[in-house]
């Protein structure tokens, strides 16, 4: 009995910390190789945060865009902005919640005055923020978006 | 290279609102006290700490206490602090005039905060985010944008701040000099409008 609870436990931590381990967080040095791609594939990388409200609006756009396209060549990242000590708290409920399934890393780098023309030298610094590329072109978009309009410029990149 | 292009080819935003150099506008907003406010009440200010915040973003929670410092630190030498809540709070209910007045008592804010009330005022300045300070000098009787951008280079933790990029740029003026960098960047929440 006493063994079958020990296994068990062994079990459930096992799993716990699987799920634990499930975001990595880097810094943007990290990142920054997920911004560019020689590949033929189009990479839709989109800023956001479990409290940043039109963030949350338009993740369901993304994940559409990750199912509907994941037999082409789309890959959906998406860069959480939320504080690294809130991942247990907030954000891996937030994921199981929502049921996110589109690749998730967190961005934990304050200095974000370097960073935010690294990514787009016209972001003002708002999320969501989004960028849409190949290994021809790049597009960035600091707004929220619809399906239509997220496909549309999905579908631009694509040809 | 694919910055460059990128930065080349798409999404020209920045064309609104100031820039640094622009002469800024006043404005008359409530504060939380209920008196109305402007620029033009403080005849011995040498300038302003324009800042657009919010009770319900994260960052703008991280850099009330800075603020309340800066304030305290540069009203006496000319350059008050005056907070402008620019969202809509129908969209976002967290920062009506009501729930203004209850953090401003919670935080004991030495400076005002008013509300953008039909949000006229945020849009001519060029705020995108909150927080997003701008910083006005006076010159003659006008107020010259000096420095646009974030209050220092880590929200997350006062104690690791390498770069106080506003005090930097207020003490630049008050030695007559200009502020350099003049233009920071940083994380913030998008201000809350119907429009959008």
């Amino acid at each position: 009995m006493g063994k079958k609870i020990f296994i068990l436990a062994a079990v459930f931590f096992t799993i716990t910390a699987l799920a634990f381990s499930q975001i990595p967080v880097v810094d943007f040095d990290e990142l920054q190789p997920r911004l560019i791609t020689g590949s033929d594939s189009v990479y839709v990388v989109n800023f956001w945060a479990t409290w940043c409200v039109p963030c949350v609006k338009e993740l369901p756009e993304f994940e559409k865009i990750n199912e509907i396209y994941s037999d082409q060549k789309v890959g959906v990242l998406l860069v959480s902005l939320d504080n690294a000590r809130h991942i247990e708290s907030r954000v891996l409920p937030f994921i199981e919640q929502h049921g996110l399934k589109s690749e998730i890393i967190l961005l934990d780098d304050p200095q974000s005055n370097r960073w935010i023309p690294l990514v787009d030298e016209s972001w003002t610094g708002s999320i969501p923020a989004t960028v849409i590329f190949n290994k021809n072109s790049r597009s960035f978009y600091e707004k929220v978006f619809t399906y239509e309009e997220l496909e549309d410029a999905v579908k631009l990149k694509m040809n | 290279m694919f910055f460059t292009l990128a930065a080349l080819t798409f999404n020209y935003v920045s064309g609104q609102g100031y820039q640094v150099g622009d002469r800024a506008t006043d404005f008359r907003l409530k504060n939380v006290d209920g008196n109305y406010v402007s620029m033009s009440d403080y005849p011995d200010a040498r300038g302003f700490v324009v800042v657009f915040t919010c009770n319900h973003c994260p960052y703008a929670v991280a850099y009330e206490d800075r603020l309340i410092e800066i304030n305290n630190k540069y009203t006496p030498k000319g350059f008050p602090v005056i907070a402008i809540n620019p969202n809509d709070p129908a969209l976002q209910p967290q920062d009506s005039f009501e729930q203004m007045q209850v953090r401003a008592r919670e935080k004991g804010f030495t400076f005002p905060y008013l509300f953008d009330d039909g949000q006229s005022v945020y849009p001519v300045y060029g705020a995108t985010r909150t927080p997003h300070v701008y910083l006005l000098a006076k010159q003659n009787n006008d107020l010259i944008v000096a420095y646009i951008g974030a209050i220092d280079d880590n929200y997350q933790d006062p104690s690791a701040v390498q770069d106080r990029f506003l005090s930097n740029a207020i003490d630049a003026l008050l030695s007559g000099s200009k502020p350099d960098p003049d233009f920071t960047r940083a994380i913030g929440c998008t201000i809350k409008t119907a429009a959008n």
